[in-house]
Formats: structure tokens, sequence, C-alpha cells
């Protein structure tokens, strides 16, 4: 049906996501024309690998999102899950799946606790998260005395490298840990919030929760739901970054949230709930790391990275925003 | 005719107010009803108790197609064919057409999704209701009409045997009323049973077959459209303990306070032009959306105007903020009190001294205890409010009494000019008749009061003058004493 696609191609036009991806377009294209380091294949790969932890939360908290919550307890759940787990590798021995079992564990068991606090005792999710952020962290403060741990199991230390080819005189690329969860998390994301009904019930709560309810919804299991996954991964993401890192730091992450905030609201998600998309946190997450790389590549201190990346949302929000009202006012009155 | 649904002995409560006492209704297979009563009757709890949403207290009898309930869940009353229709239309705005009436699709267990089916059922059910739209657009992009048909056919695409709309035409332009009584003739014919639940009289006898009255949360009677008519239903909705006279204005009647020439603002209203006198009670009646809570809010400054001129005592004034009207002398009591008016959770003290803080303040803007429970004394006492402590949170009092206490609050304000906006919704009819005893008592004293209401019978007996407004603009300009229910009705709907 081609005059459907015609629709739906100019539905996409007057999408958040499309206005993102032309801004990405010409960003890309500048930065490549003053310098010539950015459009390779080398920093593509360096930015997804270096990107996959904020690109894995981001996804959880895109789902929490959609749900009308919000979670911001998620670096603390990570330091916990990458802590505990390589903690247990090194006394007992273990192996991939072990580790991922493990870690995908605690962060599910800490986003439920979040979400029984949410749910049942209707205390809203910002302070709900805030407080088991300062639990969480504390609390592994407290027991590690924040030491790092150096030595990791060898096979982890070496990682995963598949599909590797050469490219060039002495570079080879191939999928290491880092892209290959990244992109599990965005395809399995992807396959939850589109092609399941459990995805669907998550927007249509997000939207309208008295209406979920009213159709039969069961809203406590959703919810439920979101923060366990927002918890899973958060157990993922913390493995790979431990993998790139060659160390577990329980200080490092948690500071971190803000950046995974805003890949997801650069993304079109709307604190509201009920909206937002996994191409568009891509595409949220993709120009958060090309406006950091590039402040980098051209050489700028990296100390007006933050200021560039908040002058970034607040337009993109302001201009979103501005158009919604725009369309309100004229479709207000015929 | 074989009955679909029968209740009988259906009571409910909330806290110490009876919504409902010992209410019967029996239902027909293929019957359009009419649900009628005033706002606070019981109509939506009865409603929610059929749906489910809340349970009767213990000792009601619920039949749904020969099976007894004794109470039923909204996944029961579902899976009986029951469906709601409320008046916020629960749809999923963020979501598209299809999927707000294919969304029974997503319930169940844990199942991909099929959207070529999920919008083959959202396509056969807008054909058969008629609805013209791009089927993946949003819900949020559809005007209140176009929501309210994907709303219905969300309803039929459920196997909907029995149809019950909350106030369908609260909205609505005419034109699409008329569309929407065709559609639940069809509807009847197919054999579903449609409630219809509604304050407007002319479109209930229009449409139903059978009227069930309530009254203050009992049941007055249910009578046969055909011998009944629209006096007589008001009659049995209103009770004749209260019989009200139109209110002459009174010589004494003064100068202008508040003038408007021209006020238009896109969007809400356009050319709007009134004059409010001092000691006159004005009402303004419309349907919603007719513009006008928009125009009161820009009387008192929360809704600049993009056009035409304010004047207060014959001087020209811009409110850019309600901070501007307040400080000239102008109050506003919001339809909603309960989100907006009243600060439930605390104390009746710090609620009606709110407005006042300012002119409370002593030394260093200090507030003495003692200033503030003279004050709060002195207007307990004047308006007959009932409160055994004022320094209990506002929640504790009945509806009528919080209504007062929100009066009480602007009053304090020495207010030139009153707009009300809705002042009696929610609240019983005696309390009614204490409010317009406090209204009428204002305009004496020289207050200009502008009240807003649903209600055409209470603008034309607690009103001097009556203001129309349709479509955004000001229709009807008229003394109370010369018109009539029937003649601003038809304004009002047109």
């Amino acid at each position: 049906m081609p005059k459907s696609r015609f629709a739906s191609f100019g539905r996409f036009r007057r999408s958040h996501e499309f206005w993102l991806l032309i801004v990405i377009l010409v960003l890309c294209a500048s930065l490549g024309a003053a310098n010539g380091q950015f459009l390779t294949m080398q920093n593509l790969f360096d930015l997804l690998t270096s990107y996959a932890f904020v690109g894995i939360l981001a996804l959880g908290l895109l789902v929490v999102l959609i749900a009308g919550g919000i979670d911001i307890s998620f670096t603390a759940t990570a330091s916990v899950a990458q802590y505990v787990t390589l903690t247990v590798a090194n006394a007992y021995g273990a192996n991939w799946v072990c580790v991922f079992a493990i870690a995908i564990g605690i962060g599910g068991t800490l986003g439920a606790l979040n979400a029984i606090f949410i749910q049942k005792l209707r205390i809203p999710s910002i302070i709900v998260s805030v407080a088991t952020l300062n639990i969480f962290y504390g609390l592994l403060i407290f027991f590690t005395g924040g030491k790092y741990i150096y030595s990791l199991p060898d096979w982890f230390a070496t990682g995963i490298f598949w599909f590797e080819f050469d490219w060039g005189k002495d570079t080879s690329y191939g999928v290491n840990l880092q892209i290959l969860a990244l992109g599990f998390s965005f395809l399995f994301t992807w396959l939850l919030l589109n092609r399941s009904n459990i995805g669907r019930q998550i927007y249509a709560m997000g939207g309208n929760t008295d209406a979920a309810q009213r159709l039969g919804f069961h809203v406590f299991g959703l919810n439920m739901l979101v923060y366990c996954y927002m918890g899973v991964m958060a157990g993922i993401a913390s493995l790979v970054q431990a993998q790139l890192a060659q160390s577990v730091a329980p200080t490092v992450l948690v500071g971190k949230e803000l950046d995974v905030v805003a890949a997801v609201v650069l993304g079109g998600a709307s604190l509201m709930g009920g909206v937002g998309t996994v191409l568009g946190t891509f595409l949220g997450l993709a120009l958060l790391a090309i406006l950091q790389n590039g402040i980098i590549l051209l050489g700028v201190s990296s100390y007006w990275s933050p200021f560039f990346v908040g002058l970034v949302i607040l337009i993109s929000v302001s201009a979103t925003a501005w158009s919604q009202r725009e369309r309100r006012t004229r479709s207000a009155r015929p | 005719m074989t009955t679909f649904l029968e209740m009988s002995g259906i009571s409910k409560r909330f806290g110490g107010v009876h919504a409902l006492r010992d209410v019967d209704l029996t239902l027909e297979v293929g019957e359009v009803h009419c649900l009628v009563g005033e706002n606070g009757s019981g109509k939506s709890t009865l409603i929610k108790i059929i749906s489910g949403v809340e349970a009767p207290e213990p000792g009601g009898r619920i039949v749904i197609s020969g099976k007894e309930y004794p109470k039923l869940s909204p996944v029961y009353s579902t899976h009986c064919g029951i469906q709601v229709i409320y008046q916020d239309l629960s749809l999923f705005s963020n979501l598209t057409v299809v999927e707000n009436i294919a969304m029974a699709h997503h319930l169940g267990g844990v199942h991909t999704v099929n959207w070529s089916s999920m919008r083959a059922i959202a396509m056969a059910t807008m054909a058969k209701v008629g609805i013209e739209v791009d089927p993946e657009t949003k819900v949020s992009e559809l005007s209140i009409a176009g929501r309210q048909l994907v709303a219905i056919c969300r309803a039929l695409a459920a196997d909907a045997k029995l149809l019950i709309m909350d106030e369908p035409t609260a909205s609505l332009t005419r034109h699409e009323v008329n569309t929407l009584i065709k559609l639940v003739s069809d509807l009847k014919r197919s054999g579903i049973c449609v409630v219809f639940v509604s304050h407007r009289l002319d479109e209930v006898l229009e449409i139903a077959e059978r009227v069930t009255v309530l009254r203050d949360g009992a049941k007055v009677g249910t009578f046969a459209a055909a011998a009944i008519d629209g006096s007589k239903l008001s009659h049995l909705m209103t009770g004749k303990a209260f019989e009200y006279q139109k209110q002459v204005p009174d010589l004494a009647v003064g100068a202008v306070v508040l003038e408007v020439q021209g006020l238009g603002r896109d969007g809400d209203y356009d050319d709007v032009s009134l004059q409010l006198r001092a000691g006159e009670v004005v009402g303004l009646t419309g349907l919603l959306g007719s513009g006008r809570t928009e125009l009161a809010l820009s009387l008192f400054g929360m809704n600049p105007p993009d056009r035409g001129t304010m004047a207060l005592d014959g001087h020209r004034v811009v409110l850019n903020t309600n901070a501007d009207a307040i400080r000239r002398g102008i109050a506003y009591v919001s339809e909603d009190r309960l989100t907006l008016g009243l600060i439930l959770d605390q104390s009746i003290t710090s609620n009606v001294t709110l407005t006042v803080l300012e002119r409370l303040a002593g030394a260093f803007g200090l507030i003495g205890t003692r200033a503030r429970q003279s004050h709060v004394a002195r207007w307990v006492a004047e308006l007959g409010i009932k409160v055994s402590d004022p320094n209990n949170p506002v929640k504790t009092l009945s509806g009528g009494n919080q209504q007062r206490i929100v009066l009480a609050k602007w009053m304090a304000t020495n207010p030139r000019v009153l707009i009300l906006d809705s002042p009696t919704v929610g609240v019983d009819i005696r309390a009614k008749d204490g409010i317009y005893e406090i209204i009428r008592r204002l305009a004496r004293e020289g207050v200009a009061v502008l009240m807003i209401s649903d209600e055409i019978p209470e603008v034309l007996y607690h009103s001097h003058r009556v203001l129309v407004m349709r479509e955004g603009r000001l229709t009807a300009d008229v003394m109370a004493a010369d018109t009539s229910e029937d003649a601003l009705r038809q304004a009002v709907n047109a």
C-alpha cells in the first residue's frame, strides 16, 4: 500500500525522531569535515563500546519513563551488582552465564524493592529512588570500604571478540562484549515495547493509569516488571562497564545518572509517561555520544562538555514543547 | 422483553455521606434508558457500581442475565458485556485509534501483538459506527466528538451488551449530538442496551424509552419517556421542597463596577461585551467548552485576552496575573474546589486566612495567632459554617461546608466583583439553599456577583440577569424575569 507508506512517512516527518536524525546528520557532517578522525570505523566502534553502559541503562530508564515513573537509583544498583558479582566470581570461580545470572538477579531484586515502595506505599517514584540510591550506595561503601577490585578472572578480563576482521594495516575490529550487550538490549527492549502485549500495556498505563485500571490491567504487576527491568538492565550494564574498565570501582558509577536521563529525554521520552521510543532513545544516545566525542576531537576543553549537553537538551525539549503548543492552538477551534 | 440487569437495595456511603440509598434499577435488552438527576444525585456512583469500580454496601443484589452477584469487579462486569464510557472517555491519548479500539487484544497472558488483527478489528468497528479518520492517528489529535466515537468503537469491539454513557453530550455541539443520537438508535436495533446519563432534559426525552430519576442518592422512580415532559422531569429531579422565585433586581442596583468591551482570546472566546453592576447577581451559562470558564479566568487575570478592554469603575485596567485582579477587588471561586479552591489537608484556619495573610500580618510580617483566630471565628459565624474545631483539616467537613469555607476565604478579601464558577456542584439541595442565601446577601451588600453554572434553573432563579455563551460567543443577555427555562435551554443548545 504505497499510500499508507506515504502517510506513515508523513507522520515520521513530524516526529521528534525525525528532527533528531537531521540534527545528528548535520552534526556528523560538520564534525567529519572539521576532523578526519571523526568519521572513521575506529571512532564508530570506540563510541559504541564506550557508550554501551549509558545506552543499556537508557533502555531500562526508557521503559520506566513510558510506564509513567522514574528511577535514578540504577547507578547504585549497578555498583552493587558489579561488586557482588565479581567478588563471587573471584572467590568461587564462574563463567559468563554465571556472572550475568548473578548480576541480573541482584539488579532485578533491587528493582523489585523500588517497585514495592512505589506501588504499595504510593510514594512518588522520584523520592523512592533518591532514597534507595543512597541506601544501596551507602551499604556498598560501608561493606567494601570503597576498595577497588583490580584483579578480575582472566576470562572476564579478556572479554569476547567475535567476527574479528582486519581493517587497513594493523587495526582489527570485532563485536566485543559491550557492543553485543548493547545490541541485544536494544533488540530485546524493542521487542518488549512493540511486539509484546505487555509492552503495549506499559504504554497504555503510562498514558492513562485510571483508564488502564478500569480496563483490568494489572497495574501493580506491570510496575513491578518495569522496575525489575530497569534493575536487570543495570545488572547487565554493570558487567559491561567492569569489563571495559578492567576493574570494579564502587565509587565511579554513582553520579552518571544524569547522562542516562539526558540520553532518554533527548530521545523524546516524556517524564509525564506514555511517550518514548527505542529509536528515539538510540538517537538520543547517539547525539549525546557525538556531542561529547566531538568536543574532544575539536580540541575544546572537556570541561565544556556538560555545558553543551545541557544546552542541547534545553533546546531540544523546548523545540518539542513549542511545536506541540503550536499544533494545539491550531487545532483548538476550527 | 428480556431483562439484562436487575439491581435492588443498592446503597453506597463515602465517609459520612450517603451517595446512594436503597436504589433499584432494571434494564431490558435493547432499550435506551436514561438516568437523570442533578449533580450529586448519585448517578455516577450508581454507574461505578454497575461497572464494578465501587462495591455497594452489603445487602444489595445484582442480577445480570439471570446470574446473581453480591458485587461486581471491573473484570466480571466487562465479561458480562457491560461497557462504560466515562465522561473523561478513558482513552489512551498517547496511542493510535487502532490500538485504543482494539485495546482488549492486549489483555490476557503474555503474547505477541498481532497488529494486523488489531487493525482488522478496529476497521470493522469503525465501519459499523461510521467514523472516517486515519486509524493510525493518535487519539490526542482528534476532536472531542472524534474521541467519543473512538470510545464507542472500543466498547463495541469488546462485545458490549450494555453500553453506559456518562454525560456523553456535555461537550458536543448540537450537530454532533444528533449524530450520536442516531448512532444510539442503531445500537439499540442491534440489541444493545444503552444507558444514557445526562442532565439535559430535552435530549433525555428525545432518545429514551424509560427514564429513571435520582435525587439526593435515592430513586424517585422510573417513568416511560412518552408519559413525561420536561417540566415534570425537572420537578422530579429537583424536588418541590425548594421552590424559588425569579430574582427581581433591587432598585438599589448600583453603578457599573466591571465593564468589558469586545474581549477575545484565540481558541477560547471572542467579541464578548458585558457589564456587572454593584448589587447584581449575573448568571452565566453555556455548555462545557463554550468558553465560559475561560472568560471567567480572563476576568480574574489568569487567561489574558488577546483583544478588547476591561474597565473597573470606569477606569481601564489590564490584568496580567490573578494577583492584579485580587488587588483590584476581584475574587474567583473555582469550579473544582477540591483541587483548586481548598488545601484539603490543611486546617480550616489556614484555608480561611490564605487570601488575607498580608492584611493579618503585624510587626515584621509575622502573623499573630490571635489575629488569625478572631478572623476565622468571625467568618465561621457570619456564614453559619458548622465547625467543631477550626484546627481540623478542611477535608473533615461536608461538601456544603467546604464550599462555604471557599466563599469565606474570598469574602474576607472584601471583593467588589465575585466570580463563582459552578458554586453548587456536588453539594446537596439544602446546602445549595444556604449558598444561594449567601450570594443574595453579598449582592445586597453591594458586591457584583458573576455566577457560572451548568444548571439552567440555577441561573434563572438565582440571578437578576442571565448571560448565555455558545461556541465562544455571548449569545444572550436577558433579565431573569423576562425569560424562561425553555428559552434559556434553547439559547444554550441552539
